[in-house]
């Protein structure tokens, strides 16, 4: 269980972290959503102890980072910035750290084992793909069998295949009863992995709660439309309080009214329609309708290919 | 990869102790240290230099023996002649005491040590102690090899040392130490800095820059200065007999004494450092 207490973290003028509070529980796949820069892994770092936050608290089963035991044993991360010194050969990555907290030699080799990387093992990890060096990653946060682990954006860098394998690893060490917490700036990803959902946008809390009930709570529903008289229908629309918004494929998506009242406010104008469809928002749009005004590059594609606005309903709507 | 993987470990003994032991952080830090090859390097290098130059001043000093003067001749120090490659060495081992942390930052290690270690003054007490004994032991084994080396090649009619003489003993020694203690500043300033090419600079500065910048000073400023700095206190503790014309020289034991302090403000300041910024 990680437990985070009003955490507020500034960097020179910088709020990365702002009052945020949230909890974390054992058992399930918690995704720790937010646009880029939104402050996740300061938060990360935060809970692993490596910096500090200005005020607030963050434990992890009633402890700070601090005040773990052996902390290898009791938490396991794999940070977004690489941890690793090039020059080392993975098993001694792994060595070193298993002999700082009394881990057997024999676990380096089992983890090792389970990241596909024995092979390797011996071979400096500067020559590593960003997929062996993410795998080596995992493999340094498994190694104390941690019941908490954290991973921040883990399939940064991941071939489909290795995307795939994180997907089944979270949820497998989640089913052991761990504690699971991986961020993404992805809300595709984490509808196919995580159960629970903590979303943040500047730094502050935007939503908590289960990926079922981000999708109801957040704008939710809507109806597309599509009709021959579009504009007139559009104007109809807005006239009467409804949010529309134009796709790219001539049709409207409309929110505010339901179906029922379009059809009736369009039959008593005498337009015609073509399409009539409720329709879910996808986990997508509700990520982006939620953190509409905390996106910090909004429009600006992501480092990692992935354009943060993707799926933004495109503009023209009205009020 | 197997479908039916378990993450659980068949084989790890519960904890047993409630904090990171101080033995078991020293062993991690000693694999740290042999696990990059940056520290073959530099040693196989350190090794070079101070018996490279052993060997060279050594065999080359009779040669000249018939051009120096009479006082040259007279004040003529075999030992320190041996020793001199250790004045190059002082950069290399810096170097040395410089990576064992700012490698850490730049290639983000420092986040995996620290997530492993939390406590930050283990973290640095650990390092300090791993750099003390391997530069201890490093540095004698050159500093006995280079005046060995040195007083073999060289060639009569320049006169031999022996460690028996009167303070040969405690320059051969001490040249060892003063480049143990110079590693130990090194790795101080790499935890204040934390960037390996600016600690380096610095360092440098330090040792080689910061003498010709007090030599242009006047005389009366100069003069008291002078004796405090690494290069000077090194000189003293290499030589036997000592005629640096550039005033008076602290005793050997005071000098290394004070780059004990040195060494002391340097790693105080960066165990400091290293306790209070984020990682
Ligand atoms: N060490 C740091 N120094 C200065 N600013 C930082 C630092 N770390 C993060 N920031 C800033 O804090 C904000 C949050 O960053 P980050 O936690 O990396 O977000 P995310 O992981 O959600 O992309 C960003 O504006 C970032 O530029
Ligand atoms: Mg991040």
């Amino acid at each position: 269980m990680i437990h985070v207490q009003g955490i507020t973290k500034r960097y020179k003028d910088t709020l990365a972290v702002d009052d945020l509070s949230f909890e974390v529980r054992e058992g399930v796949v918690t995704g720790f959503l937010g646009p880029n820069g939104s402050g996740k892994s300061t938060t990360m770092r935060m809970i692993m102890g490596l910096d500090a936050p200005d005020e607030g608290t963050a434990t992890i089963d009633g402890t700070s980072y601090h005040g773990l035991g052996l902390p290898l044993r009791e938490v396991g991360a794999l940070l977004e910035a690489k941890a690793i010194h090039p020059g080392r050969s993975a098993f001694n990555h792994l060595w070193y750290l298993a002999q700082t907290n009394d881990i057997a030699r024999q676990r380096v080799d089992d983890v090792l084992e389970m990241v596909g990387l024995s092979a390797v093992a011996h071979r400096r990890v500067g020559k590593f793909s960003l997929g062996m060096g993410q795998r080596l990653g995992i493999a340094a946060a498994l190694l104390g069998d941690p019941p908490t682990l954290l991973f921040d954006e883990p399939i940064n860098g991941l071939d489909p295949e290795g995307i795939l394998w994180v997907r089944n690893l979270l949820k497998g060490l989640a089913a052991e009863g761990r504690t699971v917490f991986v961020s993404s700036h992805l809300m595709s990803e984490m509808a196919l992995t995580a159960e629970q959902l903590v979303v943040i946008g500047r730094g502050r809390l935007i939503s908590s709660g289960s990926v079922d009930d981000f999708i109801a709570e957040s704008s939710g529903q809507f109806v597309r439309v599509r009709s021959p008289e579009a504009r007139a229908l559009e104007a109809l629309l807005l006239e009467r309080g409804a949010h529309v918004v134009a796709e790219d494929d001539g049709s409207y998506s409309v929110s505010g009214l339901d179906a029922a009242a379009i059809g009736t406010l369009a039959g008593d104008a005498g337009l015609h329609l073509h399409e009539l469809s409720p329709q879910m928002a996808s986990l997508e749009e509700a990520f982006m309708e939620l953190t509409r005004d905390s996106v910090e590059y909004r429009g600006h594609e992501s480092p990692h290919g992935a354009p943060v606005t993707a799926s933004f309903p495109s503009t023209n709507s009205g009020k | 990869m197997s479908t039916t993987l378990t993450y659980t470990s068949r084989d790890l003994a519960p904890a047993t102790h409630a904090r990171v032991r101080t033995s078991s952080a020293l062993r991690g830090e000693w694999t740290k240290l042999r696990s990059v090859r940056s520290t073959t390097w530099t040693i196989l290098a350190l090794a070079v230099i101070t018996l490279g130059v052993a060997a060279i001043a050594g065999s080359t000093v009779s040669s000249s023996w018939h051009t120096m003067s009479a006082f040259e001749r007279q004040t003529f120090d075999p030992t320190g002649l041996s020793l001199r490659g250790m004045l190059f060495g002082q950069l290399v081992i810096g170097v040395l005491g410089i990576l064992v942390m700012s490698a850490e930052y730049s290639t983000g290690s420092i986040r995996s040590t620290l997530m492993a270690v939390p406590s930050r003054s283990k973290v640095m007490l650990t390092k300090v102690a791993i750099m003390a004994v391997v530069g201890f032991v490093v540095s004698e084994v050159l500093s006995f090899g280079a005046f060995f080396l040195g007083q073999a090649l060289l060639a009569s009619p320049a006169p031999h040392a022996t460690l028996s003489q009167p303070g040969v003993l405690r320059a051969v020694m001490g040249g060892g130490l003063v480049l143990t203690v110079l590693g130990l500043v090194a790795l101080g300033l790499a935890t204040i800095i934390r960037h390996s090419a600016a600690a380096i600079t610095t360092y440098v500065g330090v040792l080689l820059v910061l003498p010709l910048v007090v030599q242009a000073l006047p005389t009366s400023i100069s003069q008291p200065i002078t004796k405090y700095l690494p290069f000077h206190i090194s000189d003293a503790m290499t030589s036997v007999t000592h005629v640096l014309g550039s005033g008076p020289s602290l005793s050997p034991w005071t000098g290394f004494a004070v780059l004990c302090g040195y060494a002391g403000v340097a790693l105080a300041v960066g165990t400091w450092m290293l306790v209070r910024r984020d990682a």
